[in-house]
């Protein structure tokens, strides 16, 4: 059975279609990510899914549950991490703890074992009040007291944005133990590299998904070739090999550009083309999920 | 490239008992675009402050732009451009509007506004969107403009703090060109990232960990050093042996 499940879902703030027609479904323990820049519509859809909000058309399920019509009972289920710290900064660590449980008018003890992994790191600093946690102690806080209600779906928007890269890795490796615990895991993030670490995925760009895959089947959809290409002199690298025949792309990738060419690309002709430039090298190379949005994007 | 626009000597700031920053050194060249990676709570937005004449130094000495970082903080916000993650200010003012502020802030004149005005909206072809409104705009087009208003005045360096967090994959890179050109031109940029591609796109990367400068070279030597394939692999190296927690 499906645990999310989208028709067609549309929302717009005034001129703005924030949302425009999406459907896709998120299976029981599947670790699904929502890859997309800012103006995507991912905080549009998590407000959609966890009620805060209504839709302009269309309908959607959270655990077989009506968004419109149960969304009281979607609510009790649901654990929502927003992008924005949302606890009390004045109460303390475990007042914060406390309070979502009794909200939610469970005990802390009868959720700990699905907490206790997160909330053990920052229970020495239990007496602290919040906003004197730190970004990444905050988010650990935030993630316990959305788990606390032990619900069977989880809504996570951006975590890892602004954190550094080993902070991210150890909220993606958070992530997945939950995953195996049985729950199923809705995450949205503007870094394309965190992309293999879902199940499956949605591109999405200015309120419309681009395509939905698991990682390597995304990746799959990139039909054209592609090259990197370097040279000593960058900067006019990437001018020059966009003026050459059967050059589609040449865009900056890390240490290298990337290539697409297409039907009328010949390795041997650019190369002689650009004869100038010194310790030019072009070879081959796999696409990533950051060359397929591109591609998407420029569709 | 021997001309420093950067030139610090054992820099430290103090908090009471904490050190955030502690002795770092280092020059950044004309030209340069000098990437500033360190983790959350590694010092960084404190090292920056400094480069930046927003705070003093506890004890170091040094030069931004020709002036010095123990005193002369005035004239170093003056002198250098800044641009922040979230260009957040003013957004109810028209572009045209929010480019004669930005001129008026760094004291241009009427005439050098007027001139620098058309060459910035030319150049980004933005001439059509002179009256829109800042927050009408998407969010890679504000970024674009916040890069041009950090160089209004012609700075000799201009400071990037995560410029390109939530933009998407190609306005990220459209972006990225621009610093180049802007270098390729002899402006020296100072940048800070979460993305983890972009430090491969700069002359030099030094990584700050527990408020010290423990790495600093070409991305290529970074990466033979550390016996790495890339630099997110140098930077989790590095970060993973941190002290001191956020």
């Amino acid at each position: 059975m499906n645990v999310i499940e989208v028709n067609n879902l549309s929302k717009g703030y005034g001129k703005v279609k924030a949302l425009d027609s999406i459907s896709f479904s998120v299976k029981r323990s599947e670790l699904f990510g929502l890859i997309g820049p800012d103006g995507a519509g991912k905080t549009t859809l998590f407000r959609l899914l966890t009620t805060l909000i209504n839709p302009d058309e269309g309908s959607a399920t959270v655990d077989g549950l009506d968004i419109i019509k149960d969304y009281r009972k979607i609510r009790s289920r649901v654990g929502y991490m927003p992008g924005r710290f949302s606890l009390y900064p004045d109460l303390t660590v475990e007042e914060n703890l406390a309070f979502f449980a009794a909200i939610f008018g469970v005990k802390v003890k009868d959720s700990y074992d699905l907490v206790a992994p997160i909330y053990k790191q920052i229970e020495p600093f239990r007496k602290r009040q919040a906003h004197n946690l730190s970004g990444g102690m905050k988010q650990k806080l935030a993630l316990s007291c959305a788990l606390i209600h032990h619900p069977s779906v989880l809504f996570l928007d951006e975590p890892t944005t602004g954190i550094d890269a080993v902070s991210r890795s150890e909220l993606w490796d958070m992530l997945k133990n939950l995953k195996e615990k049985g729950i199923t895991i809705l995450v949205s993030t503007p870094y394309m590299d965190e992309a293999f670490l879902c199940d499956r995925i949605a591109l999405c760009n200015e309120g419309r998904i681009l395509g939905i895959d698991t990682p390597q089947g995304i990746i799959e959809q990139f039909d054209s070739k592609l090259f990197e290409v370097r040279a000593d002199n960058m900067f006019a690298l990437l001018e020059a090999a966009r003026q050459v025949e059967g050059v589609a792309e040449c865009y900056p990738f890390g240490q290298a550009h990337h290539l697409v060419a297409d039907d009328n690309f010949n390795m041997y002709r650019f190369k002689e083309q650009l004869g100038t430039f010194s310790n030019l090298t072009i070879t081959p190379t796999e696409p990533t999920i950051e060359d397929v949005f591109i591609n998407l994007m420029k569709q | 490239m021997s001309e420093t626009v950067i030139s610090v000597r054992n820099l430290t700031k103090r908090f009471g008992d904490f050190t955030a920053v502690n002795n770092i050194s280092f020059d950044v060249y004309r030209g340069e675009i000098f990437g500033f990676l360190g983790a959350n709570g590694a010092g960084k937005t404190t090292a920056m402050r400094m480069l930046c004449g927003l705070s003093y130094p506890t004890s170091g000495s040094g030069t931004v732009a020709g002036f010095n970082v123990m005193r002369e903080g005035e004239m170093i916000k003056r002198h250098i451009g800044y641009m922040s993650q979230r260009f957040s200010l003013y957004n109810t003012l028209t572009v045209g509007e929010k480019i004669k502020l930005f001129a008026g802030i760094y004291g241009l004149s009427k005439q050098v506004t007027a001139k620098r005005s058309e060459e910035l909206l030319a150049r980004l072809k933005f001439s059509s969107e002179r009256d829109t409104l800042v927050k009408a705009l998407p969010l890679g087009w504000k970024q674009k403009l916040a890069f041009a208003f950090a160089g209004i005045h012609r700075p000799e360096i201009i400071f990037l703090d995560e410029p390109t967090g939530g933009v998407d994959p190609v306005t990220r890179r459209q972006f990225w060109e621009m610093i180049y050109e802007a270098a390729e031109g002899g402006t020296t940029i100072f940048v800070t990232t979460h993305y983890m591609d972009e430090p491969e796109y700069c002359s030099r990367v030094s990584i700050i960990v527990d408020g010290e400068v423990r790495a600093l070279d070409t991305p290529t030597r970074l990466k033979q050093q550390f016996n790495a394939v890339s630099m997110d692999e140098v930077f989790r190296m590095l970060a993973r042996d941190a002290q001191r927690g956020e």
